[in-house]
């Protein structure tokens, strides 16, 4: 638990802050690309090599760009003129701290019961490869199953509708 | 370390806090898009709590967590591709994107 830890951790959060309090709609994506990294950073640093790259690479490989190009879609690139809070935010804020404070009071709680530091787990990849087509063999199917699913549920919802094919 | 004894502690921690920070951003934000955002950052924060827990509870060798971490972000892509999708389609039949605006669910 050295500065590193600090570090990722306070780039995680400014980028998920400024997600939360920039105007402009493309500065809270790349800012939401910046909180992805610094997760991916954390994953890294917990020794999960796999979990880390698969964050890199959905996260700010895809989710990413997919984002950006929602918003160049839906013209949501400038600065919008109006307020860019819902007019219930302060609810928001609220509900939102009560959810943190609680979260809070449970670790801190519990901190003197959860495991002190160990051993780096000896988990290479092909254990991961073997575990996924294994023991994970039905979950990694639905999953295939989903995505395909979702891909094509996508495409279909996202499609121009024909005028008077409603 | 100002009363975290465990590094556990300090993970869960930060996790709380950028799940606070992305329910905040989906419940305050106007934009659909920046509500999505807002909820991925919720699922990222429960992603770094399997894995931290992984990491430091008593079988890593099991896999359980990280299983969870990798099929939770699979399914958080598929979720981002049908929101954003959702999300496009609205903003072709109200050429908004802003929730307030968005009031009826007649297409």
């Amino acid at each position: 638990m050295g500065v590193l830890f600090y570090l990722i951790a306070a780039l995680t959060l400014a980028g998920g802050l400024a997600v939360l309090l920039l105007k402009n709609t493309v500065h809270c994506a790349l800012a939401v690309t910046v909180a992805f990294a610094g997760l991916a950073l954390f994953f890294l640093q917990l020794d999960a090599q796999f979990a880390g790259f698969a964050q890199i690479l959905v996260y700010i490989g895809a989710v990413a760009i997919l984002v950006v190009f929602a918003i160049l879609v839906t013209r949501g690139s400038t600065t919008p003129v109006g307020q860019v809070f819902s007019e219930s935010w302060l609810v928001g804020v609220a509900i939102a701290a009560g959810v943190f404070a609680l979260f809070g009071w449970a670790v801190l709680e519990s901190g003197r019961a959860l495991p002190h530091e160990s051993a780096a787990p000896a988990v290479t990849v092909r254990d991961i490869g073997n575990a996924l087509v294994g023991r994970y063999v039905l979950p990694l199917e639905i999953v295939a199953l989903l995505l395909t699913a979702a891909t094509i549920g996508a495409v279909i919802v996202a499609m121009h509708e024909k005028e008077g094919s409603k | 370390m100002n009363g975290i004894a465990s590094p556990l502690a300090a993970y869960l921690m930060v996790a709380a806090l950028l799940f606070a920070i992305g329910l905040a951003g989906a419940l305050t934000r106007r934009n659909a898009i920046l509500v999505l955002i807002g909820i991925e950052l919720m699922l990222n924060a429960a992603n770094l709590n399997f894995i931290a827990f992984w990491r430091y509870g008593p079988h890593p060798e099991a896999l359980t967590g990280m299983m969870f971490a990798i099929f939770s972000i699979a399914v958080a892509a598929a979720e981002a591709a049908v929101g954003l999708g959702l999300i496009i389609s609205i903003y072709r039949h109200t050429q908004t994107t802003d929730l307030d605006q968005i009031k009826g669910m007649k297409g």
